[in-house]
């Protein structure tokens, strides 16, 4: 990272594990940097899938941020103490709690 | 281009597709006339509801014809299935009408009542439950404080409307049908016991002419000696983001596809041919989903669909045979995916043998004269 | 809260900064909305979060950020309001803009609304594709912009067109590594760009630079291997090798990344959702929106500007984006017809400083017609997993577009809407029945534009 950067880091929580990041990032960015590999998998085949555009086009970055789940990651700012994580439910989202 | 034919039946939607298909099954070599990718298809803009409950009313023999649709229809999406390898989605679940006050609980309940006195055997079944019995349909549902009870129809079903159409498609060319898409039939011309069918493309001479084409039927009719006034509807649907299954009986306002995807809906709409979406409407109609399940708040919509109903007056279907001119059908209704089993079958075989019989002659126009 | 302005500008990029920054000026009280949480667009994007750090260094972006930057605070300083991170999900007839923000649905009416929504890369779905480590190179370039992040090593970069040579030069002046290029330019294309040389030299700055950006890749010692015909992504579950052909040959690399990128095209989701008329752009191989001198579409109020209505750059957009503000300025009554013109006479002729390139440009980095095609088992609809066969066995049945493609097989039907797979279904289609695109066509655009939520919308006040 660079130095003019770093002070102005956040701490997020990626899969519950904190993670020090720029203020501007995206949760997108932020899963990426925490080396999540895939950040969703798709409801209709389970394949894994990760960010493809970063800007909002292909949704493949849906996630559970603060734990609402199907927002696109990459559209949302990170904040201090926001929890990121993957979307992974069979089928669709759960509606029933 | 071949420029005769056995049969031409005019509109691929989902009434012509199921008749064009009832008649190639039975060794019929149908030509079937579509519009193109823009058609207004109201198979593509369809909650997909086999449905009985609430048809006929007025009319039992409509509810009777419901019905048998609704009975062979499983074994109308067995069939295609093995045909084609594509799935309707198919599920006789038995199906609801929310009442969310009341007011409403005593409406549904006086229409139960008495359309079940209009005919002397009762093709429904269907009853009012209240919300004890809901919760015991459905027991993994979380029903809003609102809900009192609802009507039950344990015929009916639901099906993807898209499916069935591709499966009929699929059908059509298995059995080895002419369908020509990009050829909307301009004008037919009775000629000497015959019907020559101009496309932009050519003339098809036939000794046999359906017309199946929804709105599109308008144009045509007169010259086959048809008069049937058809009104467009609009209608909107929602549909959301995949949903894990909820476990819900589909109802006329919110049903889960077998994808997962919740339909909303829907309207009716006298506004011409315009097919856009509006918020207002889908404001209205996702309020009152949200109350019978406060829990789908949070689930998104991915896409809204406006649609035109082909009714008639009565809303009823409307065969007919020409009388002036014999060998020329028409088949309009609005309800082509739940009767799509009667078309493909018991109506198919009626126009192939030249004879609308019983059942169908309660359908002729003349009653909306 | 539903709220009324005289114009209302969609998307804070180039054109819709410098669009809203004009009309303000011109005393039209003027809403520019934007989907990010910061203006810039994506070609400026986090430029006053780089410009305040004093992060940016001089180097190869260094005359962009300064041209973004300019215009970011002359549209800061215009007394035109600016609401981010909201998203728009449905336009009406007569002005009327649907939106979301901070989980709310409200409408916002206005007189004349600019659509400046920009550009998209061009899908071209490989094998492969949808693997973890595959990503655009622009979706790279991005988390460059916003947070200086470096690819890790052995990282890849597989396509064609200028931005692929700009973020490879982005990344080695950072100081990062960029291990390979597949350059899938058809060597022919070099050939038939000839015809627009005339054109190009003159706006020779945009040569130049292009050829600096690739002598300094190529200087940096990145191995770039020229007409490559094909790609493909390889891995379990997550792209371990790319696997390439060229010069006749198949051949292999480890790759820790892959970054695809097949040039740009009209983000044109907004322009079709409203029906406005829409033309097949054969040389920059993309649909457009038909737009007339002032940017007006063939619905009335309404009007685009910059790369949706056409990839002309970031500069010819923000020229256009104040020939737009001009005209609404008009249309409301602030300005003459004849004030119009005088002021739109300078801009018009800026624009020949920027676009007489363009046709060579769209030439040279054509898309290579078979990567346009992919072969049976490659996914084109991400979300809903539909593969390239589908789609021709739908078309087998007769049907002859998008639109009844996607309602026999879903394709487009998935949260992305169609807007991710739409120009790359309409290719296979119109290759599938041997026609053009223009009679294929693209799918027909539903609202809402972006998911809202049944909450969302059961509190809109309508």
């Amino acid at each position: 990272m660079n130095a003019e950067m770093s002070t102005n880091l956040i701490t997020v929580y990626v899969e519950g594990k904190p993670l020090a990041v720029h203020a501007h990032d995206s949760a997108a960015g932020a899963a990426l940097k925490a080396g999540l590999g895939y950040t969703r998998t798709s409801p209709v085949t389970g394949e894994k899938r990760a960010p493809y555009c970063m800007m909002g086009v292909c949704f493949e970055c849906l996630m559970v941020i603060d734990g609402i789940p199907s927002r696109q990651a990459c559209m949302v700012r990170v904040r201090e103490g926001m929890r990121i994580e993957r979307q992974t439910t069979v089928g669709g989202v759960e509606v029933w709690p | 281009m071949q420029n005769t034919a056995e049969c031409v039946v005019i509109g691929g939607g989902v009434v012509g597709s199921a008749i064009a298909y009832g008649l190639a099954k039975r060794g019929v070599k149908p030509v079937v006339l579509d519009e193109g990718d823009n058609a207004i298809r109201s198979s593509r803009v369809n909650f997909g509801l086999v449905w009985l409950h609430s048809k006929g009313d007025g009319m039992p023999a409509y509810g009777f014809w419901t019905r048998r649709s609704a009975d062979i229809w499983q074994q109308f999406s067995d069939e295609l299935k093995d045909e084609t390898g594509v799935s309707t989605h198919y599920v006789k679940s038995g199906g609801l009408n929310y009442c969310l006050s009341e007011a409403e609980f005593e409406t549904r309940s006086e229409t139960i009542r008495r359309m079940r006195e209009q005919a002397e055997k009762d093709p429904y079944e269907a009853r009012i439950i209240d919300r004890a019995e809901l919760m015991q349909l459905m027991p993994r549902a979380q029903l809003g404080y609102e809900v009192l009870g609802a009507s039950y129809g344990p015929h009916d079903g639901t099906c993807s409307p898209l499916f069935l159409l591709h499966a009929l498609h699929a059908g059509l060319k298995k059995h080895g049908a002419d369908y020509r898409p990009n050829s909307p039939a301009l004008t037919v011309k009775p000629v000497a016991g015959r019907f020559e069918v101009h496309t932009a493309s050519g003339v098809i001479s036939t000794p046999k002419v359906v017309l199946a084409a929804g709105h599109g039927n308008m144009p045509l009719e007169k010259s086959l000696g048809f008069d049937v006034e058809i009104i467009a509807e609009r209608g909107q649907i929602l549909v959301s983001e995949r949903v894990a299954p909820m476990g819900i009986l589909p109802a006329n306002g919110v049903r889960q596809t077998a994808e997962g995807t919740l339909l909303i809906g829907t309207t009716n709409e006298e506004v011409g041919y315009d097919v856009s979406t509006t918020p207002k409407a889908s404001a209205a109609m996702v309020q009152r989903a949200v109350r019978v399940f406060p829990a789908i708040a949070g689930v998104r919509i991915v896409r809204t669909w406006a649609g035109l109903r082909t009714l008639t007056k009565d809303e009823c279907p409307v065969y007919e045979e020409s009388e002036r001119y014999p060998g020329a059908f028409i088949a309009t209704c609005h309800s082509g995916v739940t009767l799509a089993a009667v078309h493909a079958n018991d109506l198919a075989a009626a126009i192939h043998q030249g004879k609308l019989g019983p059942d169908i002659e309660p359908f002729h126009g003349r009653r909306l004269i | 809260m539903n709220r009324t302005y005289d114009f209302l500008v969609i998307g804070a990029g180039p054109a819709g900064m410098a669009a809203a920054a004009t009309a303000a000026k011109l005393g039209v009280a003027t809403l520019l909305l934007d989907e990010q949480p910061d203006p810039g667009g994506q070609i400026y994007r986090g430029i006053e979060s780089r410009g305040q750090a004093g992060v940016e260094k001089p180097g190869v972006s260094q005359a962009d950020s300064a041209r973004g930057l300019r215009l970011t605070q002359e549209f800061r300083a215009s007394s035109a309001a600016y609401q981010a991170a909201t998203q728009v999900w449905q336009l009406e007839a007569g002005g009327k803009v649907y939106v979301t923000n901070g989980e709310r649905a409200s409408c916002i009416s206005a007189r004349r609304v600019l659509l400046a929504t920009g550009a998209m890369e061009r899908p071209v779905p490989l094998p492969g594709w949808t693997l973890p480590g595959v990503m655009t190179v622009g979706a790279a370039q991005i988390l460059y912009k916003t947070s200086q992040w470096l690819p890790p090593e052995a990282t890849w970069i597989a396509g064609s067109g200028p931005l692929l040579w700009l973020y490879a030069a982005q990344v080695i002046e950072a100081g990062g590594p960029i291990a390979g290029i597949l350059d899938t330019t058809p060597k022919s294309n070099y050939a038939h760009a000839l015809r627009y040389t005339a054109g190009a030299l003159r706006n020779r700055a945009y040569l130049d630079r292009g050829m600096a950006l690739q002598k300094m890749v190529r200087k940096a010692g990145v191995r770039i291997v020229k007409d490559v015909s094909a790609v493909e992504a390889k891995g379990d579950e997550h792209v371990s090798v790319v696997r390439y052909h060229a010069g006749g040959h198949w051949r292999e690399e480890t790759v820790a990344m892959l970054m695809l990128h097949q040039g740009v095209v009209p983000n044109a989701h907004a322009t079709r959702s409203l029906g406005a008329k829409h033309r097949w752009d054969a040389l920059q191989r993309s649909f457009a929106p038909e737009v007339d001198v002032w940017g007006n579409l063939s619905v009335e109020g309404y009007a685009a500007a910059g790369d949706c209505a056409g990839i002309v750059g970031a500069e010819a957009s923000a020229v256009q984006g104040k020939l737009a503000a001009l005209e609404a300025a008009r249309a409301i009554g602030v300005i003459t017809q004849e004030q119009r013109d005088v002021e739109a006479a300078p801009l018009r002729a800026e624009l020949t400083k920027h676009l007489p390139v363009r046709p060579f440009l769209d030439q040279l980095f054509a898309p290579r017609a078979s990567l346009l095609v992919p072969r049976d088992d490659v996914l084109v609809c991400r979300c809903e997993s539909i593969t390239a066969r589908q789609l021709r066995d739908a078309v087998g049945l007769g049907a002859m577009g998008p639109n009844q493609v996607k309602a026999f097989t879903r394709c487009g039907m998935g949260p992305c809407q169609g807007r991710l797979c739409g120009l790359a279904a309409a290719e296979v289609i119109a290759a599938a029945r041997g026609v053009g695109m223009a009679e294929t066509g693209v799918f027909n655009v539903r609202p809402p534009l972006k998911p809202v939520s049944l909450g969302e919308l059961a509190g809109l006040e309508v």
